[in-house]
């Protein structure tokens, strides 16, 4: 070590509370260095709550709390949506659910003021929330206007040639593919881009929710899509912005509005790259869980559920009290990183 | 060829200056980046100038170290995003500074790492190694400081002058060996400001140059203290020569703790500070080599004790506004500057010495005698093993 180095370890003011607490033990004729705690300490004015982003993002391209409702482009005005999506009933009362997507490169404003270049469905990420019926027939014209080769790869079953994920499914920039399966089984899915290399095409935003649901249906209720998602945007293999819906802390400043009473359905999808696993928890309340939709039976009661890559659960409640209900990711690095909002319930119909 | 008129030669001078200007407003209006860098993302760097911790929070000094406009988005603070201010607002061009206020609990003795994320979501990041609370100017840090650079500056050096009744008794050979003894303590120092300098070089924002600012500044140095040594000797021919050369190495060595001051002050400023009563001991040994530098070209003077006082101080006083300097209003290009200027000064100090002290003695003949070869190697491993007590 040099002396230079030496001194950046010493530090002036310390140096002097050596030589104080020498003089001092000299004095007394105790023996014992000085230490921390003979340092006064600084007393801190910081506001405790300043824990946040600073802003806020433009929701012109996208909306977060849009998005939080939407499913087959329910959110385009009404002389846009057929462009997008049509539905033909078929003889034995399903429906014909066609789709068409576009892969396109696209500036995303994540946080306020920070802009990641995605590679999206349709504008945005994630990308839009498909919803059948169990037996429906879903057919998706999917258009690469990117750069790069993508794919869409389906949970759910399907037969291998509309899997997405094989080398010769791989659909080229300015080519096209059309995918056509049964929605099956009821549950809640997702899909994602399946061309190589994986972590790249997924973390940059080539994903979406696959809702389908059950012959008989569910109980109404307020349903809210929410995906967990992470940005690399200095692309060091880790996350620096966690969100649900992709834009950082964004419900701390737009609570999502619910009733007191109302059952509450959440659509979780966890597509979080790098970090093996993501979780949600709810403040002052418990939730069903219904792990994959697949089951109409309730398996867990909790107020915090943890999902892996790739994997998703519903979960149901309803709120007793009006007032503000914190949720976020358990895991506070996430959770100070933009992964964290505010229910706000109210009372009447 | 015919002589031209002046007025001529100065517009056949200009002309290269003016065709010059031309090439720089024709590349600036074609604007070459747009196709030489395509869609390629803007250069990102800033550096951090000061970090401030207090009360209400941290409070960072940046610039713009990139060639490129930088807006800062986002500011996280041990991976948390934390509400802060920047003054002025907005994109920071090149070499613009800001302040960055952040309102975050800091800890006591603990660690913190603060991120800037760009719009292009790049992250410039800064490790606060040890957070303490930073001094601000106010008459009490002024006293704590200056007693630091009395204690780590002044004292040592005044330690080691008290060497000077002995070094007058020695016999002529043992005078060589304290002499060359000093020229390896002196070789030391250089060296080791040479090495902490390029260390401060590489730590400023590269549009400042550190090296070469380093080395321009040891230039300057040298040449001023061989300007100041001449002017001594023609100016005031009633100083002998070995007061001379004892005053130019106390300038030498004043320079130098001066550059240490703001090192002490640099620690704090980048909150870099941790105690070490032990660490104070050592450097103290260490420093009171610096004394015995400046005395060893009096022993066969007699100096009264205020010519003492006075080199003494020379040499360790500017510790002490080298510290307030450096803990109020640090700047790593004042650091490297300084530093630079130190080594070239101990060089200078260096040949001065060896001068007088050869005499009429071919310079081989000086060198080969044990007692300056032993010297020379005693001087640097005194250096050596007082700083491993430091290290």
């Amino acid at each position: 070590m040099t002396r230079r180095e030496v001194f950046k370890l010493l530090g002036a003011g310390t140096a002097v509370a050596g030589v104080v607490a020498a003089a001092r033990a000299a004095r007394t004729g105790a023996a014992g260095p000085a230490r921390w705690a003979d340092e006064p300490r600084a007393s801190h004015t910081a506001h405790p709550h300043a824990m946040g982003v600073v802003g806020r993002v433009n929701t012109d391209a996208y909306d977060p709390a849009v998005f939080l409702r939407s499913w087959n482009f329910s959110h385009l005005p009404d002389h846009l949506r057929p462009a997008h999506y049509r539905e033909t009933p078929r003889p034995d009362g399903t429906l014909l659910r066609e789709y068409v997507f576009d892969a396109l490169d696209r500036e995303i404003e994540i946080a306020p003021g920070l802009y990641f270049p995605a590679w999206t469905f349709n504008g945005q990420v994630p990308g839009p929330t498909l919803r059948a019926r169990e037996g429906d027939r879903i057919r998706i014209l999917f258009r690469n206007q990117a750069s790069h080769p993508h794919t869409i790869h389906f949970h759910g079953w399907h037969p291998p040639e509309m899997d997405g994920s094989l080398p010769d499914q791989i659909v080229e920039p300015g080519k096209e593919f059309l995918y056509e399966f049964d929605a099956d089984p009821a549950g809640l899915h997702l899909y994602h881009c399946h061309a190589v290399p994986l972590k790249r095409h997924i973390h940059k935003g080539l994903y979406g929710v696959f809702i389908v649901d059950p012959r008989e249906g569910r109980p109404p209720a307020d349903e809210l899509v929410m995906v967990m998602n992470g940005f690399d945007t200095n692309f060091d293999g880790e996350n620096e912005v966690y969100a649900v819906n992709t834009v950082a802390h964004f419900h701390m400043h737009e609570p999502v509005r619910v009733r007191v009473g109302d059952l509450v359905r959440i659509y979780l999808v966890n597509v979080t790259e790098f970090d093996p696993i993501n979780s949600f928890h709810l403040h002052g309340m418990f939730f069903h869980v219904y792990r994959t939709g697949t089951s109409l039976r309730t398996e867990e009661y909790t107020d915090t559920i943890m999902l892996c890559q790739g994997e998703r659960a519903i979960l149901e409640t309803r709120f007793r009290w009006p007032g503000s209900f914190m949720f976020h990711a358990h895991q506070s690095e996430f959770a100070e990183l933009g992964w964290m909002g505010l229910f706000e319930a109210v009372e009447g119909r | 060829m015919t002589r031209a008129s002046p007025l001529g030669s100065a517009g056949l001078a200009l002309l290269p200056i003016a065709l010059l200007a031309a090439l720089v407003a024709a590349v600036v209006a074609s604007r070459p980046e747009r196709t030489l860098n395509r869609g390629a993302p803007p250069v990102e760097d800033v550096s951090f100038q000061r970090v401030l911790l207090h009360a209400g929070g941290i409070e960072l000094h940046v610039v713009n170290n990139g060639p490129d406009p930088i807006r800062i988005a986002q500011v996280t603070v041990d991976e948390a995003y934390w509400t802060f201010e920047q003054e002025p607002a907005g994109a920071l061009r090149h070499l613009e500074r800001a302040r960055i206020r952040i309102p975050y609990p800091w800890v006591q003795g603990e660690a913190h790492e603060v991120k800037l994320v760009t719009s292009t979501g790049l992250t410039l990041g800064h490790t606060i190694e040890v957070a303490v609370e930073t001094p601000r100017p106010g008459l009490r840090e002024l006293a704590l400081f200056a007693l630091v650079g009395l204690y780590v500056g002044v004292i040592p050096v005044a330690l080691g002058l008290l060497w000077y009744p002995v070094l007058g008794r020695l016999p002529r050979g043992a005078l060589d060996f304290a002499i060359a003894l000093t020229v390896g303590l002196l070789l030391f120092l250089l060296v080791e400001s040479l090495r902490e300098g390029l260390e401060a070089a590489s730590e400023v924002a590269s549009s400042y140059q550190g090296v070469a600012l380093l080395s321009f500044a040891a230039l300057f140095g040298y040449l001023a203290i061989e300007a100041f040594g001449a002017w001594l000797r023609k100016g005031r021919a009633r100083v002998s020569t070995h007061v001379t050369v004892a005053l130019l190495v106390s300038v030498g060595i004043g320079l130098h703790n001066f550059a240490e001051g703001l090192a002490i002050g640099a620690a704090f400023a980048l909150g870099r500070a941790t105690l070490g009563t032990l660490l104070i001991v050592g450097f103290t040994l260490h420093n009171t080599t610096e004394g015995l530098a400046i005395v060893a070209p009096l022993a066969r003077e007699r100096a009264r004790l205020a010519l003492l006082a006075l080199l003494g101080l020379v040499a360790g006083g500017p510790t002490i506004p080298g510290a307030w300097l450096g803990g109020f209003l640090f700047s790593s290009v004042l650091a490297v500057a300084s530093l630079g200027a130190g080594a070239g000064a101990i060089a200078q100090v260096v040949v001065q010495i060896l001068r007088s002290s050869v005499g009429e003695r071919a310079v081989a003949d000086y060198l080969r005698s044990g007692a300056v070869a032993g010297g020379l190697l005693a001087g640097a491993g005194v250096m050596y093993l007082t700083g491993m007590i430091v290290g």
